[in-house]
């Protein structure tokens, strides 16, 4: 029973607003070009489906190669730092000054960079390095996660730093690791379509891409449409890495 | 023959002296116990018999190498991510060990202290005197002629924390090594110790010295007889001396 209500509330709370939406539209008479009735979108999520479909995985498809990306040069620069306290001195100010600049800010370099021709190489780019810091910062808090007292034993026992690596920091720091790749999953769909609305060219045809030209041809439910799904696809990945953090945790403590 | 001694070794931290001039000599075979308040430096003092830690001044000998001293502190301190066979088979391996025959020494390790069928349990699905007889067998799988308890029972109910020190009595029954046991509690040093040695507050030195005279190992009865009360009080009185 409490069950049902949990899952029932909030579907109740958004079919009650969907329908306030749609009588106000109906009764005010809004210009369907500045808010569309829900109706209007949801006809319009199912003519543009394929359209919506295919630009949603482009998208995806980019925020993903961008995770791949980030995790592979996150790991590797957090076990170079790791190993040194020098190095992560040097490191740490340059990471922290990448976070904190806004994406938006070089994109237009990026793009630059990546070749006109190659829009989707700077989307890419520039969801990775968005979603480079929380890997980097995860794995490097759990390489140093170890508990001390193992990592005493680990000196009494007359461990080799390979071994010390290997055997302690690296299974230590497993639960960090994937928390960083959860929220970076999610980072870099933000990132990926922040890019493509600043690379601004029909290259890499994602769903941002959708959103400006459904804008500039006034066709307002099919922005509306583009939102919902881009929000679905966000809230879909989130619950997936999430499933996959805790299947994952589980093998790894054995809870 | 005496297995590791601490010779008016002083240890300097940032924040103050934690530890000494202190002595200790330690014979083959002997268990001591460490009697003191937080913070009085006995931890201090089993790094520094560990080798995990120089001391300021002074000098630590130590005939126990390297393979043959083992720690177990007050938290089980197990690998998560590890059976308790794996846990237990670790510093066999660190030391070379090829994997099958430190499973096998570790299988025998845990079937010693009363785990034999836990060995494919992770620490989280163990109890906390589960995790600490894991943490036992751990140390005692290398057969180190020099074993330190760093408070080992601290975090675990009276009734568990007994039925460990009988265990870890029989233990050295078996193999002998020299223990040195770091605890706070009078009754627990005094039933396990054949010497117990009082420390004073920060910076820590020996206040006192009580030897034990009952035959080794223990048996629970010996907590109900006149030599216990008589040796818990004297420890007590010196305890309440260094405190003063």
């Amino acid at each position: 029973m409490r069950r049902a209500v949990a899952i029932l509330a909030p579907l109740v709370l958004v079919a009650l607003l969907l329908g306030g939406w749609e009588l106000a539209c109906r009764a005010l008479a809004v210009p369907a070009y500045f808010l569309p009735a829900p109706s209007a979108i949801g006809a319009s999520l199912v003519a543009d489906a394929p359209l919506l479909l295919s630009s949603a995985w482009n998208t995806l498809a980019m925020a993903l190669m961008a995770l791949l990306l980030a995790s592979a040069f996150a790991c590797t620069l957090a076990l170079l730092t790791a190993t040194s306290r020098t190095v992560e001195r040097a490191v740490h100010p340059l990471a922290v000054v990448l976070q904190v600049t806004p994406v938006v800010a070089i994109a237009p370099l990026v793009v630059i960079w990546a070749g006109l021709a190659h829009p989707e190489r700077a989307v890419v780019s520039l969801a990775a390095v968005v979603a480079f810091f929380p890997i980097f910062s995860g794995a490097l808090t759990g390489l140093k996660a170890a508990d001390p007292d193992l990592e005493r034993l680990f000196d009494l026992y007359g461990a080799s730093r390979w071994q010390k690596l290997s055997r302690l920091r690296l299974p230590s720091a497993v639960p960090y690791l994937l928390e960083g790749h959860k929220v970076a999953a999610g980072l870099a769909i933000i990132g990926a379509v922040v890019a493509e609305f600043v690379a601004g060219s029909g290259g890499a045809q994602g769903l941002a891409w959708r959103i400006l030209e459904a804008g500039n041809r006034l066709q307002t439910a099919r922005m509306f449409a583009a939102l919902a799904v881009l929000g679905l696809m966000g809230a879909a990945l989130h619950a997936l890495f999430q499933m996959a953090e805790r299947w994952a945790l589980m093998r790894w403590g054995g809870r | 023959m005496t297995i590791a001694a601490l010779e008016a070794v002083e240890v300097d931290y940032p924040r103050g002296r934690a530890l000494g001039p202190f002595d200790l000599s330690l014979e083959a075979g002997e268990i001591v116990a460490l009697v003191g308040p937080s913070g009085c430096g006995k931890s201090t003092a089993l790094r520094l018999l560990a080798g995990l830690e120089a001391p300021t001044r002074g000098t630590v000998r130590r005939a126990a190498g390297r393979g043959e001293t083992s720690v177990v502190f007050q938290a089980a301190t197990l690998a998560p991510w590890l059976s308790a066979a794996a846990n237990v088979a670790l510093p066999l391996e660190l030391a070379g060990l090829p994997r099958a025959r430190a499973r096998a020494q570790a299988l025998e390790a845990l079937g010693r202290v009363g785990l034999a069928g836990a060995e494919n349990a992770r620490p989280a699905q163990l109890s906390g005197g589960m995790a600490m007889r894991v943490s036992l067998a751990r140390a005692l799988v290398t057969r180190p002629r020099l074993l330190l308890l760093d408070e080992p029972f601290a975090a675990l109910d009276e009734i568990t924390r007994r039925a460990l020190a009988d265990d870890v009595l029989v233990l050295w029954t078996e193999l002998k090594p020299a223990i040195v046991f770091v605890t706070h509690n009078v009754e627990e040093a005094v039933y396990m110790a054949e010497r117990v040695v009082v420390m004073t507050p920060g910076p820590g030195r020996a206040a006192g010295e009580t030897a034990i005279d009952a035959a080794m190992p223990r048996l629970p009865r010996f907590r109900t007889t006149a030599p216990f009360r008589h040796a818990a009080e004297a420890v007590s009185n010196q305890l309440a001396a260094a405190m003063a």
